[in-house]
Order: C-alpha cells, then sequence, then structure tokens
C-alpha cells in the first residue's frame, strides 16, 4: 500500500483545517455557469467523515426551507475553494444520522468547550 | 508497433481531476524488464522478444533457466514473457524496457490473472437468473434444465456450477493517466484482473 500512499501524496491538500463530525462548516464551492466560475458557499453540520488519503470524504447535512439536503465532498477535489470551520460541536459519535430525524430546536448541537 | 512490458499490479486508489471528477485507477509497477531473448524470422521462423521481470534469489533459479539467462549474460529474472513483434531491430539483449514506452493518453490492454472463486454455481459463473425464492419454489438458485430429453445426453460446453477465476484475462483499452519513470510506476484508468501483487503483461491496445 506504500506506493500508492506516496503517489496519492502530491495530489493531497495541505490547507485543509482540522474539523470533524458534528463540526457547523461552511464550505466554498466552484461553479462553472457557462464560461464564468464563481463560488458558492454551502453551510451546514458535518455527519460524517469517511475513508482516507485521497479517497477520503466529508458530507455536510444543512436545512433549506424545512428541507434537509446533504452534499458529499471529496476532501481533496478541486472544486473546494476553501472550507471554513464555523464552530467545533459537542457530539458523542462519529456519524450523526440520528439528524436526519430531528427538526428544529431538537437537531441542535451544543457546542465544544475547550 | 507492437511494445508490451511486464509489471505488478500494486492496488487501485483514486485521482481527483480539475473539473471536480474522481477516476477510479490501478497502479502498475511495471519494469524495469530486460530482453532476455530475441527471436527472428531466420532461425525461429517468427519475428519476438522475450522479456524478464522481477527480482529473484539465485536458489530459485532452475538449471534450463540459469542456463538461458547466463547465455544473454544477464542476472536471472522471476518472470520471462514473449511479445510477437514485426521488427526486433530496436531491442538488443539485456536492453533495459521501461515504462517510457509508453506515454499519458495511451491506451493499453493488460493481461493478468483473474482472481479464484473456487467452486461457484451457475449465477455468479454464468449470470444465470435465479428462481423464485417463495411461493412454494424450492429451485432458488438451481441451474435449471440441463438439455431435451430427445438426444438422451448431455450436451458437451453446457454451462454448468464449477470451478471459477485463476484464468487469463485480457482488459482492452484501458486510458494511461500517469507515468512515473523514477518510480517505474503505470497509472491506468479502471480495474485490471487479478490479486495485489500479481504479474501483468500491458500491451499497446490492438483496437483502437
Amino acid at each position: 500500500m506504500n506506493l500508492i500512499h506516496s503517489l496519492e501524496q502530491e495530489y493531497l491538500k495541505a490547507d485543509i483545517p482540522k474539523f470533524k463530525s458534528g463540526d457547523a462548516v461552511k464550505v466554498h464551492v466552484k461553479v462553472i455557469e457557462g464560461t464564468r466560475e464563481r463560488i458558492q458557499v454551502f453551510e451546514g453540520v458535518v455527519i460524517r467523515r469517511r475513508g482516507g488519503g485521497l479517497s477520503e470524504t466529508f458530507t455536510v447535512r444543512r436545512v433549506s426551507y424545512g428541507v434537509g439536503v446533504e452534499r458529499t465532498f471529496p476532501l481533496h477535489s478541486k472544486k473546494l475553494a476553501k472550507i471554513e470551520v464555523v464552530r467545533h460541536g459537542r457530539v458523542r459519535r462519529a456519524r450523526l444520522y440520528y439528524l436526519r430525524k430531528l427538526r428544529g430546536k431538537a437537531a441542535r448541537i451544543k457546542e465544544l468547550k475547550k | 508497433m507492437s511494445k508490451a512490458i511486464l509489471g505488478k499490479k500494486v492496488g487501485m486508489t483514486q485521482l481527483l481531476t480539475d473539473d471536480g471528477q474522481a477516476i477510479p485507477v490501478t497502479v502498475i509497477e511495471a519494469g524495469p524488464c530486460l530482453v532476455v531473448q530475441k527471436k527472428t524470422s531466420e532461425s525461429d521462423g517468427y519475428n519476438a522478444v522475450q522479456i524478464g521481470f522481477g527480482a529473484i534469489r539465485e536458489r530459485l533459479v532452475n538449471k534450463p533457466d540459469k542456463g538461458r539467462f547466463a547465455k544473454s549474460g544477464i542476472d536471472p529474472l522471476r518472470f520471462i514473457r514473449e511479445i510477437r513483434i514485426e521488427n526486433t531491430d530496436d531491442y538488443q539483449v539485456g536492453q533495459e524496457v521501461k515504462v517510457d514506452i509508453f506515454a499519458i493518453g495511451n491506451k493499453v490492454d493488460v493481461v493478468g490473472t483473474s482472481k479464484g472463486r473456487g467452486f461457484t454455481g451457475t449465477i455468479k459463473r454464468y449470470g444465470f437468473r435465479r428462481g423464485p425464492m417463495t411461493h412454494g419454489s424450492k429451485s432458488h438458485r438451481q441451474p435449471g434444465s440441463s438439455g431435451a430429453l430427445g438426444p438422451a445426453h448431455t450436451f458437451k460446453g453446457k454451462k454448468s456450477p464449477g470451478r471459477m477465476g485463476t484464468a487469463r484475462v485480457t482488459i482492452q483499452n484501458l486510458e494511461i493517466v500517469k507515468i512515473d519513470v523514477e518510480r517505474n510506476l503505470l497509472v491506468v484508468k479502471g480495474a485490471v484482473p487479478g490479486i495485489r501483487g500479481s504479474l501483468l503483461m500491458i500491451k499497446n491496445n490492438i483496437k483502437a
């Protein structure tokens, strides 16, 4: 596996902030409309990080106009301009699928106090 | 012009393109290979070169192979494969064949030995459909009819359960995504046959 690991090195992004499940993030996504390129921000709670190396992805969930929206991004994708951590949440598991069943106040996550 | 190199499957991963696509790739450690022997139409009736690949301990080389390598004046190698080539003038015995014979964007055929599946039924082996799972049916994964009554024989070649895999498989037209001459790596798009560490032969594609 070492050869694959070293091959992936040059594709990995170095400027990824530390974040994990439960954290609120702003993901700056490059969107191409015709010939123009602009940045769209997707803000929500990280409910999952999976995989390793170049294949690592994370899923961000937000409730938009009463509809739950989840987007999964490859962590090292070149379409991501920036990942901004808004706040760190205190959660007790790595996969926050339980949030899908919760609405409103119940779906809040406490902020992590250091 | 046909060209080929021997290699070892390292494993699979993905590479991310600039437009956000993740492409599945297989990493192959290919070469450096050495030309062990040349065959020409004058002496052998056809044109070919034999290339060898992979380090081997002295103790594991049998006497006939030792003789062959001694004749070509190179250290013994683990694998030897023959490639049919129209014109052998470009190759000399002892010459190195490296991944730089290919270029990024080239299409290649990859030959390997598929993973062994053991004794399998007809559904896995030939893609037969299964019978109903309920409504009193007991023919869940049965092979079905093995032929008509009239001939009083099951014809030869009837698809039946048996050993699957561990066969020579060629995957055609895989695109080369990346080449690393320093580390002897070839990265092709898609999957190739066999387990990690198995021997592969990478040839230029025969179908455009």
